[in-house]
């Protein structure tokens, strides 16, 4: 067993349209789409973390020497768009099986019930 | 200090919460109540004035000195000793982190395994975090003893805010799902009836029950019987107005509200009481709309002024619009911008003021501010919705109704 961390940032993948503009019931949808996901993966014993972040309002980089006081930015961020936004880190059998997982949260439904097709970041874990 | 106390308040503004939740759709049309009545609001108004001479904390002092004559090193055996170990367990020089994990750890009925799961860290990191606790303690050179009466109210104080965080930390996260979650509100319980239960014999009755042990364990209660109602299937919120009240565990309310009177008619009012007394409000009303919102504020009222924690006032803003209509409550928001400044919960509560007022415009500003500052999913999630409902609206219709093109 391998471990991923997959990765979801702000781009919205082929729907532009911030979520307050959707429907409340296709907002529901969309994150019943995410809870049924988890939940199966918890079934099949393969999620070991999954976390949404709190959003670009509240981020902030730190580049420190050690030494004299850490500088500190917030936003807004040129490229909010790259922010990791959440992440799931799985536990799988193989790359494949990581992929097939990743293409299950980038069809997370939008607008419409159309998928997203959100990009998903698929970057495997080092071992200690 | 105030940040510290920003986390005895979670429960507080959390059952307001969920009654603002509904104002929108359930603002009485016909006008609001005029005259607070009722017993509560005569005893509380009357204790408050004792409270602000200082008569409760000389009374209190003496029925102390009275009972503990001498510092006790645990003679008489394990009931002694397990007050003892709570007090250390909850010691002020302890971070509430270390605090919280060595009391469950050496009161709680929970492995260390148990904690870790129950607050989402590795079970290496939940044993290091009571480790160094323990170090911390015995380096610290506190003689195992329980503390003299010149100590006993700040160190009781220490153990009720310490089950508090516990009980808040297994509330606030009850998703329906997570039977860890749920077993740490479950171990709250437990602890302060234990307390309540251990705590020394007084030549009046006084100190054997101190009130304010009573009043949060009453809170607790009164809190947790709402609990099977606040979350639907899917893990989303729901607001006090839209819960199934059949679903409230109502041996728990009255167990609550019988604890509780019992609290105040001992006449020593202090903050935990004060918000039980609230929740024992929310709990009493059958259905949504017959919700004392007058005696609600007048609670709130006392706390802000026994407290002075800008939190109470957001909850006493939003009891005050209930009374007096959102117009009003906004008025008071107002003051709390410097108090309370980026805080999400002031901009959810704007918004569903703005939204009981009728200004849609200014709401969905506020809900959007408020879901981008949030760190809860299940609160993102309402606070969305409700600026996408209000949008929906303003559109007349939905996207999908709309032609194409």
């Amino acid at each position: 067993m391998t471990k991923y961390l997959l990765t979801i940032d702000y781009n919205g993948g082929d729907v532009d349209v911030p979520m307050d503009e959707w429907d409340p019931e296709e907002i529901t949808a969309h994150m019943d789409y995410y809870r049924a996901l988890n939940r199966e993966l918890t079934e099949s014993g393969e999620l070991v973390e999954v976390n949404a972040l709190t959003g670009p309002e509240l981020a902030r980089f730190v580049v420190s020497d050690g030494a004299t006081a850490p500088v500190v930015t917030d936003g807004p961020f040129a490229e909010f768009k790259e922010l990791l936004a959440g992440y799931e880190l799985v536990d799988v059998e193989s790359e494949e099986r990581a992929i097939e997982i990743a293409a299950r949260l980038s069809a997370v439904p939008g607008p419409g019930g159309t998928p997203l097709r959100q990009p998903i970041g698929v970057r495997r874990v080092m071992s200690p | 200090m105030l940040a510290r106390r920003y986390g005895d308040f979670d429960l507080a503004e959390d059952a307001v919460q969920e009654a603002l939740l509904s104002a929108a759709t359930h603002w009485p049309v016909d006008g609001v109540p005029d005259n607070p009545r009722g017993w509560l609001i005569q005893t509380a108004s009357r204790k408050l004035l004792d409270i602000v001479r200082g008569e409760q904390a000389r009374r209190r002092r003496e029925i102390l000195a009275a009972s503990l004559s001498a510092p006790i090193a645990g003679e008489s055996g394990s009931n002694d000793d397990t007050l003892t170990v709570l007090f250390m367990c909850c010691h002020p020089s302890l971070t509430p982190a270390s605090a919280i994990a060595l009391t469950l750890r050496a009161l709680g009925g929970l492995t260390t395994a148990e904690i870790a799961k129950a607050f989402l860290v590795p079970e290496a990191t939940m044993g290091q975090r009571i480790s160094r606790a323990k170090q911390r303690i015995i380096s610290s050179g506190v003689p195992f003893q329980r503390p003299d009466f010149h100590e006993w109210p700040q160190r009781l104080r220490s153990v009720l805010h310490i089950l508090y965080l516990i009980f808040n930390e297994g509330y606030a996260s009850s998703g329906g799902q997570d039977v860890h979650r749920v077993e740490l509100s479950a171990e709250a319980i437990r602890l302060v009836r234990l307390v309540r239960r251990l705590l020394p014999d007084g030549e009046k009755d006084g100190v054997k029950d101190d009130a304010e042990v009573a009043g949060l364990l009453a809170l607790m209660l009164l809190t947790d019987a709402r609990r099977p109602a606040r979350t639907g299937p899917g893990g989303e919120l729901i607001p006090l107005s839209e819960q199934d009240r059949s679903r409230w565990d109502r041996p728990r309310i009255a167990e609550g509200l019988a604890i509780l009177d019992g609290a105040i008619a001992k006449g020593t009012i202090g903050e935990y009481q004060l918000q039980a007394a609230i929740a024992a409000l929310h709990d009493r009303a059958a259905r949504v709309e017959d919700t004392d919102w007058p005696q609600i504020l007048a609670l709130y009222s006392l706390l802000e002024r026994m407290t002075g924690n800008p939190i109470v006032s957001l909850n006493r803003a939003v009891a005050s619009a209930m009374v007096h209509g959102p117009e009003m409550g906004l008025k008071e928001l107002e003051e709390l911008d410097a108090k309370l400044p980026g805080h999400h919960r002031l901009a959810a509560v704007r918004a569903h003021l703005y939204e009981m007022a009728g200004l849609k415009n200014e709401a969905i500003e506020h809900y959007l501010i408020a879901a981008a500052r949030t760190a809860s999913t299940p609160e993102k999630h309402y606070l969305t919705t409700r600026a996408a409902r209000l949008k929906a609206g303003r559109r007349g219709a939905t996207r999908r109704d709309r032609p194409a093109g």
